[in-house]
Parts: structure tokens; C-alpha cells; sequence
């Protein structure tokens, strides 16, 4: 099945796209997974509502607050022109922002329940055997937790690829900057070219499915703990 | 009072209006120290609290010249040179045996592969190195834990009953182990346990804890003497003695070990002579005659004179003190035969040992 230029240019950038936003989410949604895993403050109930928020909520919903905050008025708008990077609306940039957003409960959720199952009692050995935070972390919290980490990686990568709400909102349709592959194949059936569409989407369809296949199979042959991790 | 050596804590804390915890401990900068009290008197609660492991506002701790908590300061946990068994396996499930081992010896100051082998042959763990963590036995499991936790060389060892996980057939599988633990390891240990046995057998120092107070703290050997404190009503309830091995009779299989204030024959388990050996006499082992008894079948027969006659909760029962030259010993007497034999303090008597255990 051959891709022409314009929707080899979508994969790559949906890759890029779904890359980026797992990639800045890991490192953003542990520190806060760990706090949720382990804070007895009154907090912890609101926040945990804010990032399952976008499970339940239209995209079109978050991508239309985001477009009006990355607008000129909105505050993120006024914070990145006054840092001199212009707007991120209709930008790659503020596509990874609003994905990171979107996907944010897929990310945070898996580790957060694997840093529960691993428990307090795993860290306070290590500390008691002269492991210092850092040590313990990178040693003892992360090997133990890691099919929450993986599941977390996975499914925030696949939940990014079929983003689209969020995308049309925030990014619109600019070609190797936001068009990504569910807003093309949109474009697609707009343009009642079901043979393209159905090429993209059955792409789509055998990847994510091979994805969470994988990953099925590697908590699988986890221990069996790590099989509750991957409870959405 | 802060320039003593060894171990010095004073916390005080309140978890709610059940329990709240305040000890002002010392403790000897050596040998075994037992803590004990029954499930929920703050035992471990205070072990943590050593350990840094539970933060306690206002306490003060001190290791010899170390201070790790005082109103300034509080040395984090993984800064205090010291180790912690706890009571359920802790070993890391992401790592084998060696793994396990390995992680504490790489943190350790120096990293001294001899004292590595020496540790792994004392705790007899050579064929598990390479096996998972899942495939050891409760009693292996704790002699790893054991074991890692040596390998830091701590210089202080915390122990919260490591063998209340294990069925008896296990706990003396690792008795034997902790025995060589006393002899070859040279910081202080603390020892929580319930188990009147395992501190009979170990401890050298014995900290009594009641509802999160200590009621409590001294030579084994004292304590174990004292009725004023509930662990004499335990149905366990006797007293360890020193003792060495003097001579052996061939015949009967037996051998005769002197303490300070007289000597016994006990069965012969092989030790040569001039063994040191520590002997438990359970309180309900012993009973009293008022003139040297005929013919009987008891072997241990002694003279001794009561100090004290203590009631006890059992109000069929008393509890009498003895004195044997320099050792007490407890007796556990129906109070009718206390009336009868018309005993007081100063009455010499003769004292019956039924039976004694040797410990080690």
C-alpha cells in the first residue's frame, strides 16, 4: 500500500508528535504519580480530579480553553510572547502541549498504582542499607515499578497517535506543522477519498492494536502484581 | 549525661489518645540488647524511631560520639550507620540473593570482598547466591536479610522480631545463627521480640516496654529476677545463670556445671570441659523443701534461702525469690504451700530444680 508525500509527512509527524508528549510526560507525570502515591494531603482528591478530567471531557472542550489560553490574551499566550516565542496556537509546540494534557491520565495513572503496589517498605530497606533518595529511586523504586512505567509509556504514545479533537481545535490543519494522521484522514473522507482513509486508518487500527498487544504480553510475563497496573 | 558511649534516645510522641510512646533509653555500646513487651506496647514504634524511620519531634539520639537527632538536627535514615531486619521478608524482589547482598555491600564504607565471603559463610547462604528471592524459605529469607544487613558493618544493628514470621521448626534453624551473630559482631545489637526464649537464649541487656513506656531496663539476669513487672507473671517466667562445665560423669551421660552459688547436673550434650554455658530454670521447675529431701528423683537439689514472697495475678499462686550465693532464682508455689511450709524472708530452705534448659 503506497503513502503519498502528504500522508508519509501526517506519520512522521503524528511519531514526532506522539514521541515528544511521551517523552515530556514521563518525566512530568512521575514526580507527580509519586506525590499521589504517597501525599495524605487534602489535595490529593482535588488533583486527582484535574488529571482524570480529561478522560470524561470532550477534547473539543480542552482544546478550546487551551486555544483561548495560548491566545494572544490567554495567560500561556502572554507568557510565551513575553519570553519572545510567539504563540503556540497552531503550532507543533503547542500540539505537544495539548497532548501532554490530553493523555496526561493515561500517564500519571499507571504509575501511580504501580508506585502503590511497590509500597513504603522496599525504600525504607534502602535507606536503612545507606541508599539516598536519588539512589533509591533510580535502584529500588523504579526496577520495581517498571510495568507501570512501560504501560505508562505505551499507552500514552498510542492514546497521542489517535488524538484528533484536540488537535483540530488548537492545531487546525497546517501540513508538516500540525496535520497530523487522524485530522488527514478527516481530510480524507471530507474529500470522499475512502481509499486513503481506509489506508491511514487500517494502519492506525493494526498498529494500536499490535501496540496494546505488546504490551499485554510483557505484563504478562511480569510479575503478577504488575498485571493491576493497566486498570483504566 | 551525653558523654556516655553506647546508645542514648529520649522520644515522646503521641499517635492518638490510645497511644503515645515515652522512653529515655540507655543502652550498653555492645552485646545484645532484647527489647521486649507484648503486641502493641510501642516496641517497634521505637525502633523505627531509632532507626529515623519515624520522625518525632523534640527527641534526642545518640550512638557513642554521634549524635543523629536532637532539637537542631536529624540525621536522615540512609546516613545513620545502621542496619534494620525487619520482621516480614524485605528483601528486594527485583533482585536474586546476590543481588541482594550486593546492594547493601556496595554502599558499605569499604568494600572488602573477605568480609563479604566471611558474612555469606557465617549466615551458611553460599548455595542460594544465584537463586531468586522467591525461591527461599522463610528462615533463608531472614538469614539474606540477616546477612545484608551485616554487610553494611553497621554500627548498630536493629533486629524487629525476625523470627516471628517463621514456624518453630525454622526459628531454630536461625537461633544457632544468631548465636554466632553475638559472638562475631562486635556493635550493639537491639533485639525486639515477644518470645521470652529466643531473649533468654540471646540477649545480654533486657528492656521490658508496657503500653509505650519502659517499665524495665538491665543486665538479663536482673531483670529476670524482678516480680514487680508483668513478665513475671508470664507462664515462662524464670531466670538464665551463667554457668561452666566442671566435670563429667561417663556413666550417666551427665555433666556437672557450677554457677555463682552452686552447681547442677545436667545432661551431657558433649561440651568440653571449662565450656561456658548459659542454663535457663523456669520458675514453675522449681519447687521447695524445708529440710534436704530423701530419696526423690530430682538430681538438682540446692539450699537457698528466701528474700521475698510476691503475689501474682493467679490468686492460687505465688511467686518466691531465692537467694543461692550470689544468684536469685524464682519459684512459682501455690500460696497454699507457701502457708504451709510457713515460708518468710530469711527461711532457708531447700530449692528443686525439676528441670533446666541449656540454652547455649
Amino acid at each position: 500500500m503506497g503513502l503519498t508525500e502528504s500522508e508519509w509527512q501526517a506519520v512522521w509527524l503524528t511519531l514526532q508528535l506522539a514521541c515528544s508528549a511521551t517523552f515530556l510526560l514521563l518525566l512530568f507525570a512521575t514526580p507527580l504519580a509519586y506525590w499521589l502515591a504517597r501525599t495524605r494531603s487534602w489535595l490529593k482528591g482535588p488533583v486527582s480530579a484535574v488529571v482524570a478530567l480529561p478522560l470524561v471531557l470532550p477534547p473539543t472542550v480542552l482544546g478550546f480553553y487551551l486555544l483561548v489560553a495560548m491566545g494572544p490574551s490567554g495567560f500561556i499566550g502572554q507568557l510565551t510572547q513575553g519570553l519572545g516565542l510567539g504563540s503556540l496556537a497552531f503550532s507543533f509546540e503547542g500540539l505537544v502541549i495539548g497532548s501532554m494534557i490530553y493523555s496526561l491520565p493515561f500517564v500519571v495513572q499507571p504509575i501511580h498504582n504501580a508506585i502503590e503496589a511497590v509500597g513504603q517498605r522496599p525504600l525504607e530497606v534502602a535507606a536503612t542499607l545507606g541508599a539516598g533518595p536519588v539512589d533509591r529511586f533510580f535502584t529500588v523504586l523504579l526496577p520495581q515499578a517498571r510495568a507501570g512505567f512501560i504501560t505508562a509509556a505505551v499507552l500514552g504514545f498510542a492514546h497521542t497517535l489517535g488524538e484528533f479533537g484536540v488537535v483540530l481545535m488548537i492545531g487546525g490543519n497546517i501540513p508538516e506543522e500540525t496535520r497530523v494522521l487522524s485530522v488527514l484522514i478527516y481530510d480524507h473522507v471530507e474529500a470522499l477519498d475512502y481509499a486513503g482513509a481506509h489506508r491511514l486508518s487500517g494502519g492506525l487500527l493494526l498498529f494500536s492494536f499490535l501496540v496494546l498487544l505488546a504490551l499485554y504480553a510483557v505484563q504478562h510475563r511480569m510479575a503478577p502484581q504488575a498485571r493491576a497496573d493497566f486498570r483504566l | 549525661m551525653s558523654t556516655g558511649t553506647g546508645l542514648q534516645a529520649r522520644f515522646e510522641l503521641a499517635f492518638d489518645s490510645r497511644f503515645s510512646l515515652k522512653v529515655d533509653l540507655e543502652l550498653p555500646d555492645r552485646g545484645i540488647s532484647a527489647i521486649y513487651g507484648a503486641s502493641g506496647s510501642g516496641k517497634t514504634t521505637l525502633l523505627r524511631c531509632i532507626a529515623g524511620l519515624h520522625r518525632s519531634g523534640g527527641g534526642f539520639l545518640k550512638l557513642n560520639d554521634t549524635v543523629w537527632q536532637n532539637d537542631r538536627q536529624f540525621v536522615p535514615t540512609h546516613q545513620r550507620s545502621l542496619a534494620y531486619v525487619f520482621q516480614e521478608a524485605s528483601l528486594f524482589s527485583h533482585l536474586n540473593v546476590e543481588g541482594n547482598l550486593k546492594f547493601a555491600w556496595r554502599r558499605s564504607r569499604d568494600k572488602d570482598s573477605c568480609y563479604l565471603q566471611q558474612v555469606i559463610g557465617l549466615m551458611g547462604i553460599g548455595p542460594l547466591l544465584s537463586r531468586s528471592t522467591d525461591a527461599l524459605s522463610g528462615g533463608e529469607r531472614q538469614r539474606v536479610a540477616i546477612a545484608r544487613a551485616l554487610l553494611t558493618r553497621p554500627g548498630l544493628l536493629l533486629l524487629d522480631e525476625p523470627l516471628s514470621a517463621l514456624d518453630a521448626g525454622r526459628r531454630q534453624e536461625i537461633l544457632p545463627y544468631l548465636e554466632r551473630l553475638h559472638e562475631e559482631f562486635s556493635a550493639p545489637v537491639l533485639y525486639v521480640s515477644h518470645s521470652l526464649d529466643e531473649i533468654a537464649r540471646l540477649a545480654d541487656q533486657l528492656v521490658v516496654m508496657e503500653a509505650g513506656r519502659i517499665v524495665a531496663n538491665d543486665a538479663l539476669c536482673a531483670v529476670l529476677t524482678r516480680t514487680d513487672i508483668s513478665l513475671s507473671q508470664h507462664d515462662e517466667a524464670g531466670v538464665v545463670l551463667e554457668a561452666r562445665v566442671l566435670e563429667r560423669d561417663d556413666d550417666w551421660h551427665l555433666v556437672r556445671v557450677e554457677f555463682a552459688g552452686g552447681s547442677l547436673w545436667i545432661r551431657d550434650n558433649g561440651d568440653h570441659l571449662g565450656k561456658n554455658l548459659r542454663i535457663r530454670v523456669l520458675a514453675r521447675d522449681v519447687s521447695l523443701a524445708l529440710d534436704e529431701p530423701g530419696a526423690s528423683s530430682i538430681v538438682n537439689r540446692l539450699p537457698a534461702q528466701v528474700e521475698a514472697i510476691s503475689e501474682t495475678a493467679d490468686s492460687a499462686m505465688a511467686l518466691v525469690t531465692l537467694v543461692l550465693g550470689e544468684t536469685r532464682i524464682l519459684a512459682r508455689l501455690t500460696r497454699r504451700s507457701v502457708h504451709t511450709l510457713e515460708l518468710q524472708p530469711g527461711r532457708a530452705v531447700w530449692a528443686q530444680l525439676k528441670s533446666v534448659a541449656v540454652l547455649r
